[in-house]
């Protein structure tokens, strides 16, 4: 009956983060887009949950779902949101390998984890109460990843940099 | 019955990562371009997390993380770069922006 359960919400916030992944992709209005983005990464979160991954689903809705895309959705207010409709314009051979090249790698995936871990996806492990929990995570991080720690605060700081460098660089003949 | 597995993942993020491409190769905004990188980069992170939860080690869990703060700062990046294109009155379209020289 528990499994029941988690197979319905499973299947529900898959198909969430299907439908709104595929609105991000063809709404015209980028709005739309960045709104549906919002919803996607709700669903992920979903997902890690029952995936038990509870600090990365709190941190994918806090920082994607908070962060990310509220300043995605400032520079589209910024740049004036208008709609740019996919299918408009665009010549009809590159939208058909457009989705060839998709297809493809879609394919391209599958086989490769076929081939290399067919057999090992069958039984998952048992994991213990506390695993993928803030205190387990802090420990990783801090422990055997300390180095992915450090440098990723590095990445951080050089793209606070850059971003303010972006920003603040007036090309000379501008109206602001 | 069993809950859902690893390859029910698998599946859900290999649909996701090519409609992130889809959108990727085929929208002209790069701000939409970037939306669906952000789509690409989480179907990889359902990846990563079903895999942690598989072998039961947390560095999928850790490495997930890791991918979502260099998402972060490729937005920053990324929409500072769009912001600046758009202040030269250039046209916001992956088509025309062929070339580096402002």
């Amino acid at each position: 009956m528990g499994n029941f359960l988690t197979w319905v919400i499973w299947l529900l916030a898959a198909a969430a983060c299907l439908g709104t992944g595929l609105r991000v992709v063809t709404a015209a209005n980028p709005f739309s887009s960045a709104l549906s983005l919002i919803g996607n990464l709700a669903s992920l979160a979903v997902l890690y949950l029952l995936a038990s991954g509870e600090f990365v689903a709190a941190a994918q809705v806090l920082v994607y779902a908070g962060a990310v895309v509220v300043m995605f959705l400032f520079v589209i207010a910024y740049l004036g949101g208008r709609a740019d409709a996919p299918w408009a314009g665009t010549p009809s051979l590159q939208s058909l390998a457009a989705i060839v090249a998709a297809a493809a790698i879609a394919v391209e995936i599958v086989v490769v984890i076929a081939l290399k871990a067919g057999d090992e996806l069958s039984t998952p492990a048992q994991v213990q109460d506390g695993f993928g929990s803030p205190a387990e995570i802090g420990r990783l991080f801090l422990g055997d990843h300390l180095l992915a720690f450090e440098v990723t605060s590095i990445v951080l700081l050089v793209a606070a940099v850059g971003g303010v460098i972006l920003g603040s660089a007036v090309p000379k003949g501008s109206r602001s | 019955m069993p809950g859902p597995g690893v390859a029910a993942y698998l599946i859900l993020s290999v649909i996701l990562f090519a409609t992130g491409a889809f959108g990727v190769l085929i929208r002209r905004s790069p701000l939409i371009v970037l939306l669906a990188l952000e789509i690409m980069l989480n179907a990889g992170n359902l990846a990563l997390i079903a895999f942690a939860r598989q072998t039961g080690t947390g560095s999928g869990q850790i490495f997930a993380l890791t991918v979502m703060v260099v998402a972060a700062a490729e937005a920053v990046v990324g929409l500072g770069l769009i912001v600046a294109v758009s202040r030269r009155h250039v046209d916001l379209d992956v088509d025309k922006l062929t070339t580096l020289r402002g």
